[in-house]
């Protein structure tokens, strides 16, 4: 292996062919053996790294308010036009909160590019990968099933605070 | 025994051989699966029942449920009929396999083989030559490209490859002085096995069968990357579910022939000197039949799983100028045994 040689080169052992192919068979042989990579799926699943970009997420602070200041960035930003962002007023120090916040999950490529815009770190992508909807209506995800703890986004924002 | 003893007796061996190769083909398909997968580091099917051991019924019924296309382009009657050939071919073949001593059941002395034709050999190499019309008239039949030339390269593989086989089988030819494969069985009593007095004529009938059944190295007819899926690339559901099973039928006649021709049939060396009754003797000497067969299926499939499919040239120059010549050695080998220790 590594050198290469010519056919004039080749001594008769390597023209018959024979010791190279049991060479492959050893090796073939031996590999069965080893510990396989499969992960049977819904009994052991996969958990990303912090990189990963699973479906993105509005981050909610410990007191239950999103994050969110509805300033519409990531939805002008987005190349798939799959945000939505209804913005109102609040009493709150922030004044301004999304009223509606809708993704639609068809349409989203999981580009990231909403969390590298968001002044605010409130968007962010998520390890969650699971995304299964049965017909259109579904798939545009409220913010119901967008407001996340920022206890369970802990490594992102941490990944995003070190790498962006 | 009258006439209708004898029908009897033939009918249920063609049953129990029937069921034998059936289950054996459908089971081959789940252990190459299995095999293939461990080989590259993956599981392999193992949902269907207890790993996976229903795996080949499921196969069998998802093809069933399949539609059944020919194409427009496509002759429909030959189109229909290739499958048939490659399925009649592939399990008829099967009758003159011997896979076991004579054996007395209820006061009836039976040979374990379906018919002992005293051409057996003869008769294999007939009807695994027909078996390359099957593939040649699907190739040609579908009326596409892609499968003509698959079945354009089937049979010209099965010429250049079946020289060399039947010159290989000719030096066992003349080590057993018959054609009858019991004959043939009988003559490599102890370890007189072919492969050991003749190793040049087993390994080129061993490559001659890879290249006859079709499998990897030498898969050219089907070669996916060049033809799509060779010659039954406009083949679907049942009739496309025919060639898969000849060719592992194919593959099981094959690894039949290897153990009768080459590693002593049903014979397990010095079995008579452990002084064992008749019924355990041919109980050992029918599993050893089968160990080798399975032993040779293995390795039929290891092969695939580890060595890359040869260019169409270096095929044509393989069988040609090297198994040919080599299979010629073979027989002037084997002549010169006998000639010198008079065998």
């Amino acid at each position: 292996m590594g050198v290469k040689k010519r056919q004039k080169d080749l001594t008769t052992l390597d023209k018959l062919y024979l010791p190279e192919i049991f060479k492959g068979l050893a090796l073939t042989f031996k590999s069965m053996f080893k510990p396989k990579v499969t992960m049977e799926y819904p009994e052991v699943k996969f958990e990303p790294p912090a990189s990963y970009r699973g479906r993105p997420v509005l981050v909610q602070e410990e007191n239950g308010v999103e994050r969110c200041v509805a300033c519409g960035l990531c939805s002008r930003v987005c190349p798939a036009l799959a945000i939505e962002v209804r913005a109102n007023e609040t009493e709150l120090e922030k004044e301004r909160y999304p009223e509606t916040f809708e993704i639609n999950m068809i349409r989203c490529i999981f580009c990231g590019f909403c969390e590298e815009v968001c002044p605010e770190e409130a968007i962010v992508m998520s390890k969650d990968y699971e995304l299964v909807f049965t017909n259109r209506e579904d798939a545009v995800y409220g913010k119901d099933k967008l407001l996340v703890p920022v206890h369970k986004l802990k490594d992102r924002l941490e990944f995003l605070r070190n790498f962006k | 025994m009258n006439i209708w003893e004898i029908i009897i007796i033939t009918v249920i061996k063609i049953g129990a051989i029937l069921t034998i190769m059936l289950l054996t083909v459908s089971y081959l398909v789940y252990f190459e699966r299995r095999i293939s997968a461990w080989i590259q580091s993956r599981l392999g099917p193992n949902r269907v029942g207890w790993e996976g051991i229903l795996q080949p019924f499921a196969d069998v019924f998802k093809l069933l449920l399949k539609e059944d296309i020919s194409p427009v382009a496509a002759n429909k009657f030959i189109h229909g009929l290739a499958p048939f050939i490659a399925v009649f071919v592939a399990f008829s073949t099967y009758a003159v396999i011997p896979i076991g001593p004579d054996v007395t059941i209820f006061g009836y002395s039976i040979q374990l083989v379906v018919a002992d034709v005293n051409i057996g050999v003869l008769y294999v190499l007939a009807l695994t030559s027909l078996g390359v019309y099957g593939l040649t008239f699907a190739g040609w039949s579908s009326g596409s490209k892609y499968s003509l030339l698959g079945g354009i390269r089937s049979s010209a593989q099965m010429i250049s490859y079946e020289v060399s086989m039947g010159f290989s089988v000719g030096g066992v030819l003349l080590m057993a002085g018959s054609l009858s494969p019991i004959a043939i069985v009988e003559a490599q009593y102890g370890w007189m096995w072919n492969a050991i007095v003749q190793p040049i004529g087993f390994i080129t009938f061993t490559v001659a069968a890879f290249a006859e059944t079709n499998r990897l190295p030498f898969d050219l007819p089907e070669a996916e990357p060049e033809l799509v899926g060779g010659y039954h690339t406009e083949y679907s559901s049942m009739k496309f579910a025919g060639f898969f099973l000849a060719e592992y039928a194919n593959m099981i006649i094959a690894a039949g022939m290897i153990v009768t021709l080459y590693l002593g049939g049903w014979q397990v060396p010095y079995i008579d000197k452990l002084g064992l009754g008749e019924i355990v003797t041919a109980l050992m000497q029918v599993g050893s039949f089968f160990v080798k067969m399975g032993a040779i299926l293995f390795f039929f499939i290891w092969v695939r799983w580890s060595i890359p499919r040869f260019r169409y040239d270096q095929l044509m120059n393989l069988g040609w100028k090297v198994m040919f010549p080599l299979s010629l050695i073979n027989i002037v080998w084997v002549a010169a045994l006998i000639m010198i220790f008079n065998l």
